[in-house]
């Protein structure tokens, strides 16, 4: 069949010119000057005398990078914050998946339905409720003290705690979608294989369930913990000043300093960091269709 | 009143030296990498043929067929198909049409579009495409359910579908892959004299491949048996059941009792064999050839032994056992008989009378064949 | 199932989707709620329409919300095309130069943090800007394309799972019976993993219609979108119009997807029967 690689074409050149070449403009950008101009970065490659080109590496801003403990901190705060928000969404999601997965065809549909749905509301807008629910005066505290549990208001917004409640609930449907098609095609029929050969049920699920079902709790951990590391949204609304993630500091040195050789730096460490887990993602999907054949 | 095979079977055209293949398979391979799912296969397929190739799943027999189609190409050899070089021609060129396994009917189209796609294809003129559809939905009976879609219909009847949306073009060859492998047991055998009859009015060349070898003993005209990508054998089905060219045939199709032994007497028109694991002779009154000393079997059919309590004439073709299992299956019974050597014979009796002396387990017996029963096969 | 286990799985269930609708519902509630401060219910004058009166007047918000419509519809449409032709030719050629490639760029945007793909758009405009002189300035066309890079791998993902438990006999029978292989996808093909592709659509639609990130490093004076004034307003705190804004989202949002998936119901039946 010929024409085949026509078919292709046409994705494959606009993902090179649009996804690719930006990423090499990128790195050229991290090794140049701030410059006060238009744009504000000095030229990498000048034409010096005839024919050559004097390349110009400028290390200073991964140096500045690496000094100023605001960047390292913000780097390691970012992981940490997407490893525990991962976690958490395990715990909450494995158990939705599994219920949705276990439920009669006809509940499912709608489970389903009910967990798409958030996933298709603007992610802007639902965080914004986090705001009208977590401020001094917002509905949690008004709840709270018209309970007469609390007498003041507890501050829970602009704080980490704010930041968790946030990555967590927008992240969420994004963990229990995979981790549900995963279980789906679980032969439930092994677990009571195990029954009957004498397993008690959380035995059979630790036994079972749990170790097949690893493909689907990888996949959702990465579509949680890779955005979640370079979040900008969240902590900008929820988080306060405190909250330093790699994503803001990225934002803000580029739209309020205008220090894009920085940012580009940035974003080339950034990147850095998370291509081996983007790899690992796509060995586990290669792994999970492979077996599926 | 149709006999399997159809108008071919009679006139045997692959006795005749002169008559020309209307489907000639030239030395074909196709290797996928280091592995060669058809190797260095020749056949010659005549025109009103019914040709089955049988054999195991993963025997290339399926491949085979796809390379006939147009969906695989061959790694070496030639196709010719009426005189005409067709290797290489894809398949929405070649006058080849194909059945396929799981139907493939097109769940967004009904029946009467199922059927007039191909048909639309060759941009045949609106009216006659009507007219066809209608004919060949009649003959296969759905002729009222020309509106209905492929969801709304029975396995059978989307069975029918595939067939009219196959035939309708009027082929030069039709190919069915495992056309009865999804239908219940009555449903097949009423199937199968459908597609004999159908084939026979229509007179187009079919080539069946199918793993049941009940199915292609009813459909064929001839068998080609094939094994690890090569037809080990080709040819009609009482030739291919009575005439087995290896014990691998011979196992294959229908059940079979071998024999090893030893040639002791090799002449013209007969052989006498040695058999230990027989524990006796076997007289075979027609010659074969193999080098002397050679390592032959002798291949028995179950239902050409004959079981007796009282001891019959002759030594040779003659052995004693227990009854070691019997199995009832209503029409006729299975006997294993265990012999002294350790061997199990396997013994097919049918039950003509109702009130049979019956032959329990334990039972000392007698087995013994005529001497035109038993098949030789060096390999 | 165990009678205490699916206790406790209930349990969950019924907490994981108290969880995620009770912000949701708060929203929608407190817009109603004709107090200035959003979260303080103002029983005296409450329920109230006064804010959606307020919203649909709104200049800004209306313009923004006519942008985010004109790039999402574009995007949507051309990222269906892109993803399509990308999703069929991983999901049915599986050798080809530079499929390790494309597979790569169709998967690594789903996972990709979006301020590196702002960024890096914004920085490639910015270089074309000085080598070509076009895109001239950022605005909808930047935007657009922006766009449709990140939403293509989602098309991409979708075409390629629904080919894949794709009977590739359909193809073949009508291949056998006459058509050749461009009229077997157009007549065939396509017909048949519709609801695949009407799905991409919507997915690429909200993608685009919700994005603020990408949005805000690529677009340029006057072209805001809706998510982009939404940010700005909500940066400063809570806005009864956001609550509106919020409460018609969702409505249109929960319409949509039970009419989609009541009409794909129907098509799966079909699909399931002709298996």
């Amino acid at each position: 069949m010929t024409g085949r690689g026509l078919v292709v074409v046409l994705p494959y050149l606009w993902l090179l010119l649009f996804f690719v070449v930006p990423f090499v403009i990128v790195l050229k950008i991290s090794f140049s000057d701030i410059d006060l101009a238009i744009p504000p970065y000095k030229p990498l490659l000048e034409w010096a005398g005839k024919n050559s080109l004097a390349i110009r590496l400028n290390f200073n801003n991964y140096a500045f990078l690496f000094t100023d403990t605001l960047y390292i901190n913000a780097f390691l705060n970012s992981i940490k914050v997407a490893f525990i928000s991962t976690v958490l969404c395990f715990f909450i999601g494995y158990p939705m998946a599994y219920g949705i997965a276990r439920a009669k065809p006809s509940t499912r549909n709608l489970l389903l339905l009910l967990v798409i749905l958030p996933f298709w509301t603007s992610l802007l807008l639902r965080v914004y409720a986090w705001i009208g629910l977590l401020k001094a005066n917002g509905v949690i505290n008004n709840i709270l003290i018209w309970l007469g549990v609390i007498h003041e208001p507890l501050t829970m917004l602009y704080t980490p705690f704010a930041m968790y409640v946030g990555i967590v609930y927008s992240y969420l449907p994004f963990f229990i979608l995979p981790m549900y098609a995963n279980l789906e095609k679980m032969d439930w029929q092994l677990l009571e294989a195990a029954e009957d050969l004498g397993c008690r049920p959380w035995q059979a699920f630790y036994k079972i369930t749990l170790p097949l079902s690893r493909n689907g709790i990888l996949a959702g951990s990465m579509l949680v913990f890779i955005p979640a590391v370079g979040e900008f949204v969240i902590p900008a609304l929820l988080g306060g000043p405190n909250a330093l993630m790699i994503g803001r500091v990225l934002w803000d040195e580029f739209f309020s300093n205008r220090a894009w050789p920085v940012a580009s730096a940035v974003a080339i460490l950034l990147l850095i960091l998370l291509v081996p887990f983007m790899m690992w993602y796509q060995s586990v999907q290669a792994r999970e269709s492979a077996g599926a054949r | 009143m149709t006999t399997s095979g159809g108008a071919a079977v009679k006139a045997a055209p692959w006795r005749d030296p002169a008559a020309r293949p209307y489907v000639q398979v030239d030395r074909i391979t196709k290797s996928f990498g280091d592995f060669k799912a058809v190797d260095d296969v020749s056949l010659k397929i005549y025109k009103g043929e019914i040709f089955c190739l049988l054999g195991a799943s993963g025997c290339g027999k399926t491949t085979l067929l796809r390379m006939l189609g147009g969906f695989e190409t061959p790694s070496s050899g030639k196709i010719f198909i009426d005189g005409e070089d067709m290797t290489g021609v894809p398949p929405y060129e070649r006058p080849v049409n194909m059945m396929f396994q799981s139907y493939a009917l097109f769940p967004h189209m009904n029946v009467e579009q199922n059927v007039a796609f191909g048909l639309k294809q060759d941009r045949v003129p609106k009216a006659e495409i009507q007219e066809r559809v209608a004919t060949m939905l009649d003959l296969v009976k759905l002729g009222d359910f020309a509106k209905r879609k492929p969801h709304q219909l029975s396995g059978g009847q989307r069975q029918r579908v595939a067939l009219a949306r196959s035939l309708v073009k009027r082929p030069k060859l039709l190919l069915l892959d495992e056309p009865l492998g999804a239908l219940d047991k009555k449903l097949r055998e009423h199937t199968q004299f459908e597609l004999i009859s159908l084939q026979d009015k229509l007179g187009v060349t079919f080539v069946v491949v199918t793993h049941d070898q009940e199915e292609a003993m009813t459909l064929a005209s001839r068998i080609g048996v094939m094994n690890h990508g090569e037809i080990v054998q080709a040819g009609t089905p009482s030739e291919i059941y009575e005439f087995p060219s290896s014990k691998f045939v011979a196992d294959f199709v229908g059940s079979v009792n071998m024999f090893e032994g030893k040639l002791i007497e090799d002449e013209p028109e007969y052989v006498r064999i040695g058999s230990e694991e027989l524990g006796g002779t076997i007289y075979v009154s027609h010659g074969i050839s193999a080098p002397p000393e050679a390592i032959v079997w002798a291949a028995v059919r179950p239902e050409k032994i004959f079981m007796s309590t009282a001891p019959p004439e002759g030594t040779d073709n003659v052995v004693r056992g227990a009854v070691q299992d019997i199995a009832y299956l209503g029409d006729l019974s299975i006997y294993l008989v265990k012999l002294p050597t350790g061997k199990v014979v396997r013994v097919t009796q049918p039950n003509t009378s109702r009130h049979a002396e019956a032959i329990t387990w334990d039972q000392l017996v007698y087995l013994s064949w005529d001497a035109t029963s038993p098949v030789v096969v060096t390999r | 199932m165990n009678y205490r286990s699916s206790y406790f799985i209930l349990t969950c269930l019924g907490f994981g989707f108290a969880f995620l609708y009770i912000p949701i519902l708060s929203m929608v509630v407190f817009s109603f709620n004709a107090s200035k401060l959003v979260t303080v219910w103002d029983a005296a004058n409450s329920p109230t329409l006064k804010w959606y009166y307020a919203l649909l007047n709104n200049e800004e918000i209306l313009d923004a919300a006519w942008i985010s419509l004109k790039v999402a519809v574009i995007n949507a449409s051309g990222s269906v095309i892109l993803g399509t032709l990308a999703g069929f030719g991983l999901a049915r050629f599986s050798q080809f130069r530079g499929r390790f490639t494309l597979n790569a760029m169709t998967t690594a945007p789903l996972v990709m943090p979006e301020v590196i793909t702002g960024l890096s758009l914004l920085l490639l405009f910015v270089a074309l800007e000085q080598l070509i002189g076009w895109p001239a300035g950022r605005g909808i066309t930047t935007m657009t394309i922006g766009h449709m890079t990140f939403s293509m791998a989602y098309v991409t993902v979708i075409v390629n799972s629904r080919l894949a438990t794709f009977d590739t006999a359909l193809e073949e029978a009508a291949m056998d019976l006459g058509a050749r292989p461009l009229k077997v996808f157009f007549v065939i093909t396509l017909p048949i993993i519709f609801p695949a592709i009407l799905s991409g659509w919507l997915l690429a639609f909200t993608l685009s219609w919700d994005d603020l990130v990408i949005s805000s490093f690529t677009s340029g004076p006057g072209s805001s979108t809706l998510p982009m004034v939404v940010f700005s307003k909500v940066r400063l705190g809570v806005s009864p119009e956001i609550n509106v804004l919020a409460t018609i989202t969702i409505t249109v949002v929960t319409l949509m997807i039970v009419g989609v998936s009541f009409w794909m119901g129907r098509r799966a039946k079909l699909d399931k029967a002709a298996a």
